[in-house]
């Protein structure tokens, strides 16, 4: 049926087939796309493991700081990802102010990892780790840690820009409780990555006493 | 909207987020004191994962159908990355001494 026949006529609506999954096209774009994503990850994290067991001299740079800083910003965001229940939380309950409160302050959890992401890049930069060369070992290493975390930081910046714009909108009255919905959806799942990037990335290259 | 996430129970919530983080604290005070055992690091991830897709992401509340259209291929495509992995022991054991 075409959607000129049902603009016509509105009981044409009733003839649509309903959504076998109950949910809103919008959302279910969303879980698509995070299953794209999803295995777009998997396949660099696989890539790392793959290039990391075949070397022998795989660089382990992190120290204990460096691995309480990465606790720090899986706190964060894990934290990060509470808030933006609340916040959806807030939308069903038609709180807009706190709906909008909660989503901005998801927003600025973002924004401090993403923070302390950069941080942590700068003090390896600093120790001299470059695309394809590192002081310490296998040169693929930085080309990896780079790649991961620098796609992982992309999504993390890309999310904080789109909920704060979700915030504005929904605070305006433009966008509804579903964008707060499906943005958090998105949201999770940049925290469900970093779980992996955690133990692959900087527990397994923990420098070893 | 769809009625799972008005039932969204914030107690669980907080009981979820409680575990996801507990394992987070336990693989980093494991890897420092025993070192990093990726046979236990990587199963507590996707229990990590699988919490967070089912509880924070209420796929578990979604229809049954939603959860069979998604979730199967993509353990379909995450398995069949593994044939890789006997190549990269291969290149190991060729690398020159």
């Amino acid at each position: 049926m075409s959607e000129v026949n049902v603009a016509v006529n509105p009981h044409a609506a009733v003839l649509m087939e309903p959504s076998p999954f109950a949910i809103p096209s919008s959302k279910l774009v969303m879980w698509l796309f995070i299953i794209s994503d999803a295995i777009t990850f998997a396949a660099i994290l696989f890539v790392y493991g793959y290039l990391r067991n075949a070397s022998v001299n795989w660089p382990t740079p992190f120290e204990s700081a460096s691995i309480w800083n990465a606790l720090l910003m899986t706190f964060i965001l894990v934290t990060s990802s509470l808030t933006i229940l609340l916040a959806l939380r807030a939308a069903q309950n038609d709180d807009r102010a706190a709906a909008v409160r909660w989503t901005l302050i998801t927003a600025a959890g973002g924004a401090l990892f993403a923070i302390l992401h950069l941080r942590e890049w700068h003090s390896l930069i600093g120790e001299g780790v470059r695309l394809f060369q590192n002081p310490w070992g296998s040169p693929m290493f930085g080309a990896t840690f780079f790649t991961i975390t620098g796609l992982h930081m992309l999504h993390v910046i890309g999310g904080v820009i789109a909920l704060t714009v979700v915030a504005m909108a929904y605070r305006a009255g433009r966008y509804s409780l579903k964008h707060i919905e499906i943005w958090a959806l998105y949201w999770h799942f940049v925290d469900i990555v970093w779980m992996f990037v955690v133990p692959m990335v900087y527990l397994l290259n923990m420098k070893r006493s | 909207m769809n009625a799972t996430a008005n039932s969204t129970s914030m107690t669980r919530t907080f009981i979820v987020y409680a575990i996801i983080m507990g394992i987070a604290i336990f693989q980093v005070c494991f890897a420092m004191l025993a070192g990093p055992q990726p046979i236990l690091m990587l199963p507590l991830a996707f229990v990590q994962a699988a919490i967070a897709v089912m509880y924070f992401m209420h796929l578990a509340q979604e229809r049954r159908v939603l959860a069979l259209a998604l979730i199967p291929y993509t353990i379909y495509v995450l398995i069949m990355m593994n044939m890789f992995w006997p190549d990269s022991v291969r290149l190991l054991h060729l690398r020159p001494h």
